[in-house]
């Protein structure tokens, strides 16, 4: 809460100036500005120094370098990279955790897109109660469904599956996106369908060729969303993925903590390495990012 | 704006939609949605199998003793059949009264962790959307800097965490170097309460955020320069203006919040594996303890659990939405 207070100072000092020269409006006085740049930077650092510092403890050699970090400053090396690439499976969670992270994310776009559409342009019977289930599944602890759904996955065949992994992803990641696009397809103006429908389109044929490519920045966020999802989720990888050659990276990872007795510099460059395809996908979407999301909030 | 528009167009549906016989009404329904329904079937058809089908097994389970030495399972060629059997409501009684009386505490800091964590973050998120909503040199760096917790997988930035926060890490670093104390992190209990809340705040900031940025930028410049003219001060500007008009994206993204908050399971995993005090867990990473943590693996006890949090939320959404529309009705 504190930061709202100093928020507030930082505007309260405006009027203080203008009693000397009269500011424009929107202009700022020079100690606002100093107070505003240096509480944006104090969190800015708070936010990005975690990262930086596993980047960090990630160049240094040694198992306890984490302890001393002055350690690493004189002898930085790529021996983590090396070793994590070339001598774990690390390639071929990544290639697992990649599959099933774009397959997420194309089968989960795709249909709360669709159902997203339906929902915000047709009124039909049924429709607030699929918003309020879209809720309901957000608030499904893993503990009750991890049972059912293993047996449901081993009858369907599908335990140890990139198939049955993407689709229970799908699970968690579809309601949030189906929400968000909603939101976003609201704000587009509907006298586009009108026009669309008059030209002689189909209502798929209106979505798919006229509000799909408008909701560019809407769908670029939820599949940022169901990619990280999939990417960042440990408690069903863990189980449904029972062979050692399908682990996702979040399984992967968990496995060398015991193995290699926690060499604590191993971990982190794959979470380096782990973490740079999530802020290639992330940098792809985020200029849209804002206007996404706000308009999946706007409406409830 | 926009959503004038939508109002519009779904009055004029309702105003069209039939009331004649009901196989009439049904055969007319159908030729009118069967497009949207044909769109929808996916996202049910997936929902249905995968939650709505295991929920009500999984319920179903809570009424048993079912654990791992019992339930059905394929090893290699042999189908080993389900030998559990119904025990009626004894899980929940077990829970509340039970010897060890484990609930209770946990449902305590459950509630305690969710308050503070929501309060946090929003409070956070909204600060700092305030600040990056002016004009200001480097607003996209400072926004690229501060979304990071959320761009950065949870178990990577967690993992990141325990390594600072574990005895001799960097926090205490800093800590020793103000001469403040430094608790161990990772082991005392209270001492990992504020560590769990405080990481937890650190990821979840940057989603609310951005959405009270985007919150902002819709409401319109107009009404500040109006509230000027009537010579409100900042803070009552902020109060006057921007809070109510924030309340669209607020009232969503608290209702989010308060429910990935309660349900939130990397964080807590993550940061104190199955090690540390217990009381420390939430319910959901204590069910989760249930299922995982123990030898039998007491499914139905973990179930119930879950289904005992998944009824709290149920029943506060339903009060939340309630309470919502009507300040939304009053304003």
């Amino acid at each position: 809460m504190s930061t709202l207070t100093t928020a507030d100072r930082t505007v309260e000092a405006v009027p203080a100036r203008a009693a000397r020269r009269p500011l424009l409006r929107g202009e700022r006085g020079r100690l606002a500005s100093v107070g505003l740049h240096s509480l944006l930077a104090v969190f800015a650092f708070v936010a990005a120094f975690p990262v930086a510092w596993i980047l960090y403890i990630s160049l240094g050699a040694g198992k306890d370098d984490y302890l001393h970090p002055g350690r690493i400053l004189g002898r930085v090396t790529l021996s983590n990279y090396d070793f994590v690439i070339n001598h774990t499976g690390f390639g071929s969670w990544m290639l697992n955790s990649l599959i099933v992270g774009l397959g997420t994310m194309a089968v989960g776009v795709l249909i709360s897109a669709s159902a997203g559409y339906a929902v915000s342009r047709m009124r039909f019977p049924g429709h607030r109660q699929l918003m309020y289930t879209f809720l309901l599944t957000q608030m499904f602890p893993v503990a009750v469904l991890m049972v059912p759904l293993y047996k449901i996955m081993a009858t369907l065949g599908l335990l140890d599956t990139y198939q049955g992994l993407i689709l229970v992803y799908c699970t968690t990641a579809v309601p949030y996106s189906a929400w968000l696009l909603k939101g976003y397809f609201d704000t587009i103006p509907v006298e586009i369908d009108e026009a669309g429908r008059i030209d002689g389109l189909s209502p798929f044929g209106t979505f798919w060729r006229l509000i799909i490519p408008l909701a560019k920045p809407g769908l670029s966020v939820a599949a940022f969303y169901t990619f990280l999802t999939a990417w960042g989720e440990v408690a069903f990888a863990s189980h449904f993925m029972l062979s050692a050659d399908k682990y996702t990276l979040a399984v992967g990872i968990q496995t060398y903590i015991s193995q290699y007795n926690s060499q604590w510099n191993y971990m982190a460059a794959s979470a380096v390495l782990i973490a740079l395809p999530a802020g290639v996908v992330f940098y792809l979407v985020q200029k849209h990012l804002v206007s996404g999301l706000t308009a999946g909030g706007t409406k409830g | 704006m926009t959503v004038a528009v939508q109002g519009r167009a779904r009055k004029e549906r309702r105003d069209r939609e039939p009331r004649p016989g009901l196989i009439a009404r049904l055969r007319r329904s159908y030729d009118q949605h069967w497009y949207a329904w044909v769109m929808c079937a996916p996202v049910v058809l997936v929902l249905a199998a995968l939650v709505g089908y295991p929920l009500v097994q999984g319920v179903l389970l809570t009424f048993t003793n079912a654990n791992s030495l019992n339930v059905g399972r394929t090893i290699g060629v042999n189908h080993i059949p389900d030998t559990y059997s119904w025990v009626g409501f004894k899980n929940y009684v077990d829970l509340i009264t039970g010897p060890d009386n484990q609930l209770v505490p946990h449902f305590v800091w459950t509630i305690v962790w969710t308050a503070v964590c929501v309060v946090l973050t929003v409070g956070t998120g909204l600060g700092l959307a305030v600040l990056l909503n002016r004009r200001i040199r480097g607003r996209a760096v400072y926004r690229m800097l501060l979304v990071l917790p959320w761009a950065v997988p949870t178990f990577v930035t967690v993992f990141s965490w325990r390594l600072l926060l574990s005895d001799g890490g960097a926090v205490d670093g800093l800590l020793g170097l103000l001469h403040l104390p430094q608790p161990s992190w990772l082991s005392d209990p209270l001492a990992m309460k504020v560590a769990a809340i405080l990481v937890n705040t650190w990821v979840g900031f940057p989603f609310m955020m951005l959405s009270f940025l985007g919150g902002l930028q819709s409401i319109p410049n107009e009404l500040y320069e109006a509230a000027e003219m009537d010579g409100a001060t900042p803070w009552q500007r902020f109060t006057q203006v921007t809070l109510p008009g924030l309340r669209p994206v607020s009232s969503t993204v608290m209702l989010l919040g308060i429910i990935w908050t309660f349900n939130q399971f990397n964080v807590i995993y993550l940061l104190f594996g199955s090690g540390g005090d217990d009381s420390v867990q939430i319910l959901v990473t204590y069910a989760y303890q249930l299922f995982f943590g123990q030898m039998p693996q007491d499914y139905a006890g973990s179930a119930a659990v879950g289904v005992i949090c998944l009824s709290i939320l149920v029943v506060f959404t339903g009060f939340y939405r309630r309470w919502v529309a009507r300040n939304g009705a009053a304003a």
